[in-house]
């Protein structure tokens, strides 16, 4: 039986690209531990994607197709990839930290009776225990723990998404397919869900935009924002804002970026107002090129910028507009 | 008939304390708080006794706040009595470690069981320390309760269920749940209420059942931790800001947009 298992997600037919991420990490591991590697794909309907996680590395790959699969149901989708954990008997078991994961793999854990770490950034094997030593961002990114597993039991370990790089696909490349029936008891889905409202925000995705502009407490109120969305207009970005921004309710929660907000890797960053706050600085630490402008000299956003002003926005921010509109016409 | 209500809030170092101000001990792998920096109750956690006192005000309520931990402040972990909740009980036990979340899990567990009825947990999406988003699956799972995260409005049902609203990235999502159920709140719900005057003067005269990790029939394998904790540290950050200065303020946005363009970003 394989030794690694990696809880798969599907986005329609396709697999999640997170899921390619987990296959390379677990490839990783494979290559100090020698076990295979398996992927559990859970949805009313698979499709190709078998096929894909074999090209991205896995060697095994079980096909757990039922109806009751195909909706974003926690319940469900934890009754079924426990039942594959019991068949296969991984000692890792890699899930992503999204909105399904995040919740099935610390459940998963507690009904294994497992360890688990969450939020995992590195994930290695330690070449004296043969256990995972994994390093995750803590006390909200202000400081770092490397954590390793005690015992000998299974490990359940949550990695970030867009942490890791997906293997090259190798199209060739063989493993077995195997379907997977489960029996989800009707008593295992104690949450029903009733319906999903998308706040849809228009233009481009702030997760997939390669220029994100933010602002944060220090624009005061609702209406610099409008201002920012300008300027996203005319670099073709997306709008962001602290938590701060959010909460005092000048902008929706849906472009808060931040630990637990979304996590932005867009080419450059333009922050306005934000103190950069480690909570902050969690979701977009991995922006290219971070700008800050803040009147605050000492502010903990310098510490992450490649460009900064010092002062305030209501008269720096204009200009910069206008100039980056003038630059943009010529 | 009111509802038996359960908060979970742990006490941690305040994460609002300044980058600059974040010590770490690196001998005993623990953080240091800022001198003068008292230790607050989790955000998110008092973001979870807001939802409950707007049930008691609706539908009508008991609450009771839990705490595992050791150290306590008394002042703050009293903070959700002046907000308005009932009884708080302290499982005050520096056996049971917090950095895998499961001790703390049987421990919140079993606190719960003992404090009797009950028809909601509602706990935080996390606490500011570990970050790990773990310990109220693990309740409900020892529980067996069925578990909605992430929170940000909750409405009591005719018919004895709950309707959450649970916030995604982009939206939220609506489920039904039977009581008894557990549920984590995220800050989408609002903020918290502040203690009045009267309340402060409340919870001060009321004083916390304390019990340990044995009063709890908590055993040593269950207490053992499960992850170890080989190293804790600051990330440093080579990155070297550029200031861009001007003649004023808007001459240095100006010269920003210039440099920019300079290094081919826009
Ligand atoms: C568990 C947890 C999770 C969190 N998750 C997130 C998260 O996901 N995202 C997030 O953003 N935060 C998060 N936070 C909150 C975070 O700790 C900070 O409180 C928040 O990021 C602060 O937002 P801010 O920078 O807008 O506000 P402040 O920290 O108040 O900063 C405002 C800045 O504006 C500057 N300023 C004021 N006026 C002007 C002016 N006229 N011109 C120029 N500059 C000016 C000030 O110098 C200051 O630096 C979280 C906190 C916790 C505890
Ligand atoms: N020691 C504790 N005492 C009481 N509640 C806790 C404790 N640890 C965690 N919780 C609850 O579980 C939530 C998530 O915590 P965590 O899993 O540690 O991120 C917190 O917001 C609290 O509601």
């Amino acid at each position: 039986m394989p030794g690694i298992l990696v809880f798969g997600e599907l986005n329609q037919d396709a697999l999640a690209s997170v899921t390619g991420e987990l296959i390379a990490v677990a490839r990783s591991l494979a290559a100090e531990t020698g076990d295979d590697v398996a992927v559990a794909l859970q949805s009313s309907s698979i499709g190709d994607a078998a096929q894909e996680a074999i090209s991205l590395g896995a060697d095994a790959v079980y096909r757990v197709e039922s109806p009751m699969l195909g909706e974003p149901q926690i319940d469900a989708h934890l009754a079924a990839f426990e039942q594959v954990c019991v068949h296969v008997q991984p000692h890792v078991v890699l899930v992503g930290r999204t909105p399904m994961g995040r919740d099935v793999g610390p459940r998963l854990a507690f009904r294994l009776g497992a360890a688990v770490a969450q939020d995992c950034l590195e994930v290695a094997i330690d070449p004296d225990t043969g256990r995972v030593s994994a390093t995750r961002p803590v006390y909200g990114g202000n400081a770092m723990a490397r954590v390793s597993f005690a015992g000998d039991g299974a490990q359940v370990v949550v990695v970030r998404p867009k942490t890791f790089e997906p293997l090259e696909a190798d199209a060739s490349r063989k493993g077995e397919v195997t379907d997977f029936p489960v029996d989800i008891d009707e008593s295992a889905i104690k949450v029903r869900l009733v319906e999903t409202v998308t706040e849809q925000s228009e233009g481009v995705r702030l997760e997939d935009a390669g220029i994100v502009v933010a602002g944060g407490r220090g624009l005061g109120g609702p209406d610099p924002f409008e201002t920012l969305q300008e300027l996203c207009q005319v670099l073709g970005g997306a709008l962001g804002a602290s938590r701060a921004a959010c909460d005092a309710g000048w902008i929706d929660h849906s472009h808060q970026v931040g630990l637990t907000g979304k996590t932005i890797t867009p080419d450059l960053y333009i922050t306005v107002g934000i103190s950069g706050a480690s909570q902050h600085m969690a979701g977009c630490s991995a922006s290219k090129n971070i700008v800050a402008i803040n009147r605050d000299a000492d502010a903990n956003i310098f510490k992450s910028a490649a460009y900064g002003v010092v002062g305030d926005w209501n008269k720096a921010l204009p200009s910069f507009i206008e100039t980056v509109r003038e630059l943009r016409d010529s | 008939m009111p509802l038996n209500i359960v908060v979970c809030a742990k006490q941690v170092v305040d994460p609002e304390t300044p980058a600059s101000a974040f010590r770490i001990d690196e001998d005993s792998k623990r953080v240091v708080p800022a001198a003068g920096i008292p230790p607050v109750v989790n955000g998110f956690d008092e973001n979870a006794v807001e939802a409950a006192l707007q049930l008691k005000e609706s539908v009508g309520a008991n609450v009771t706040v839990i705490s595992v931990g050791s150290g306590f402040v008394m002042d703050v972990m009293k903070k959700p009595l002046s907000m308005g909740a009932d009884e708080l009980a302290l499982v005050d036990d520096p056996r049971v470690t917090d950095l895998d979340a499961f001790a703390t899990a049987v421990a919140l567990a079993e606190a719960i069981k003992k404090v009797g009825d009950f028809d909601l947990v509602l706990c935080g999406r996390q606490a500011s320390d570990w970050d790990n988003a773990m310990v109220p699956l693990g309740v409900a799972e020892i529980l067996g309760l069925p578990c909605v995260t992430l929170a940000q409005k909750i409405e009591a049902r005719e018919d004895g269920g709950i309707t959450v609203h649970r916030a995604l990235t982009d939206g939220y999502e609506v489920v039904n749940a039977n009581l008894p159920a557990l549920v984590t709140v995220s800050n989408e719900l609002g903020e918290p209420r502040y203690p009045t005057l009267r309340g402060i003067m409340a919870a001060g005269r009321k004083s916390p059942t304390v019990w340990s990790a044995s009063d709890l029939g908590l055993d040593e394998s269950t207490l053992a931790p499960k992850l170890n904790l080989d190293d804790l540290f600051i990330p440093v950050s080579d990155r070297r800001c550029e200031m861009i200065e001007g003649e004023d303020d808007a001459d240095a946005g100006r010269n920003l947009a210039l440099k920019l363009r300079e290094a081919r970003l826009i």
